[in-house]
């Protein structure tokens, strides 16, 4: 039995296998249906989310299988000052497998850790989304057709941005690939995330300057400045409008380019972009969902 | 009190002058009620200046946790009045409990119980991050 707390568990060739079972999920859904009936998934959200819960739901009901699970803190017995290691020991005699996720960095951790069933990290404070990072692999993998000689940009919030820690940690490990984090000064990347990239001798730049670095890019993965990720509002004010990405901005972009978003949106993408071909944010909420639906596979067919 | 004296204990040598007293404080011999002596700014040819810390009891501690607070030392181990036991402690792969974690988002900070855990993850930095969060440990 294991657990995915970071993207990192997960080896190059795993991420492959993954995304042979997504495409094959698209080819033939009906093979897939039935493929976790009288399995139980359970979706521990200590906070907010839309696209993530709903997308393990979805995974797991086309899959054949049940949800359980709360979907605030307030519903579930952490009100009652309950540690996760108690919740998640009680789960593991409901499901079979969990998905967490949790404001506290190093919670899902902790539940795996203690969890008698698979733990998916499904976020975890401002530190690992692992699942956001599958589907970010594998829209990139549909939209390019390959992982490898690309120059990622990330854009906007990249120190509280755990989708963007992950996705560097995961695209790393591809030949050739560089970055070019454009960011304010106060966002910048934290410098663990930078020494691994010197460890390994991966190539990166840093900037403020948006629309400079965009004609160089192939994938524009965008952020969204995160409120609940500050302690002072003035700070979130001052910074949530950094950069927002305009049709004019994209004159000088590459025509091949990818642009993603982890979503929710708020203004740091214009809605006329959503009419650009190159705009791939709503796909990669879909290609999630197919990815979502591999890894409980993987989990629950390995551990049996 | 000099080496010689010790029939049975442990001898903390080459600690870097003015570290004797955080490692007197984390080993937390000021409980012991045998000889314990802290020789601040003793002379060294090595180090210019020392720390050297002497304990008059064989004690059954890990050492080990002690490289990561002083990589430099040296543990001698006396018994029946010869040193049988030298050896520099390495920077420990983890280290338990000795450090609390300072980020507010870690989850050490709400669930009390949890052993707040640190490894090595730049052996020439000396650098450790918390098992849960990543971020990187507080000095002492």
């Amino acid at each position: 039995m294991r657990s995915i707390i970071s993207i990192t568990d997960l080896s190059p060739e795993e991420l492959g296998a993954l995304m042979a079972t997504a495409d094959d999920i698209i080819a033939r859904p009906q093979e897939y249906a039935e493929r976790m009936k009288h399995k139980k998934l359970a979706t521990l959200f200590y906070e907010p989310s839309t696209r993530t819960r709903l997308s393990f739901e979805a995974a797991m009901y086309e899959l054949g299988g049940q949800v359980i699970g709360f979907s605030e803190a307030a519903s579930s017995s952490a009100a009652k000052g309950e540690s996760v290691a108690d919740t998640v020991r009680t789960i593991s005699c409901y499901a079979d497998i969990i998905a967490m996720r949790h404001p506290k960095e190093g919670a899902p951790m902790v539940a795996a850790m203690n969890a008698s069933v698979p733990v998916i990290n499904s976020g975890d404070g401002g530190h690992n989304h692992p699942t956001q990072t599958l589907a970010d692999l594998y829209t990139i993998k549909r939209e390019k057709g390959h992982l490898d000689g690309l120059n990622v940009g990330v854009c906007g919030d990249l120190k509280f941005g755990r989708t963007v820690h992950s996705l560097i940690e995961a695209m790393s490990r591809y030949d050739g690939v560089q970055f070019t984090m454009i960011s304010p000064e106060e966002l910048k990347v934290p410098s663990y995330v930078k020494q691994h990239l010197k460890n390994r001798q991966i190539p990166y730049t840093q900037t403020t300057d948006f629309v400079s670095a965009l004609p160089q890019i192939d994938i524009l993965y965008m952020t969204r400045v995160q409120r609940e990720r500050f302690f002072n509002e003035d700070d979130y004010v001052r910074l949530k409008d950094s950069y927002v990405l305009t049709p004019q901005m994209l004159t000088g972009a590459k025509e091949d380019l990818i642009i993603m978003h982890p979503l929710p949106r708020v203004n740091e993408i214009s809605v006329a972009i959503d009419r650009d071909p190159r705009a791939c944010y709503f796909k990669q909420v879909l290609y999630g969902k197919y990815m979502r639906m591999a890894l409980i596979l993987m989990l629950l067919e390995e551990k049996r | 009190m000099n080496i010689d004296a010790i029939k049975n204990g442990i001898v903390i040598d080459h600690i870097k002058a003015g570290g004797g007293m955080s490692i007197y404080n984390f080993l937390n011999l000021g409980v012991l009620d045998c000889s314990v002596a802290l020789i601040k700014n003793a002379q060294s040819t090595k180090l210019g200046k020392k720390d050297v810390i002497k304990v008059d009891r064989l004690l059954d501690i890990d050492f080990h946790a002690l490289g990561f607070i002083d990589p430099n030392i040296t543990i001698n181990v006396i018994r029946d009045g010869v040193r049988v036991e030298k050896y520099h402690p390495d920077l420990p792969q983890r280290i338990t409990n000795i450090l609390k974690c300072k980020n507010p988002r870690c989850i050490t900070t709400t669930e009390q119980e949890l052993p707040h855990i640190f490894v090595l993850t730049d052996e020439e930095n000396h650098e450790y991050r918390c098992v849960y969060c990543e971020s990187k440990a507080p000095g002492l």
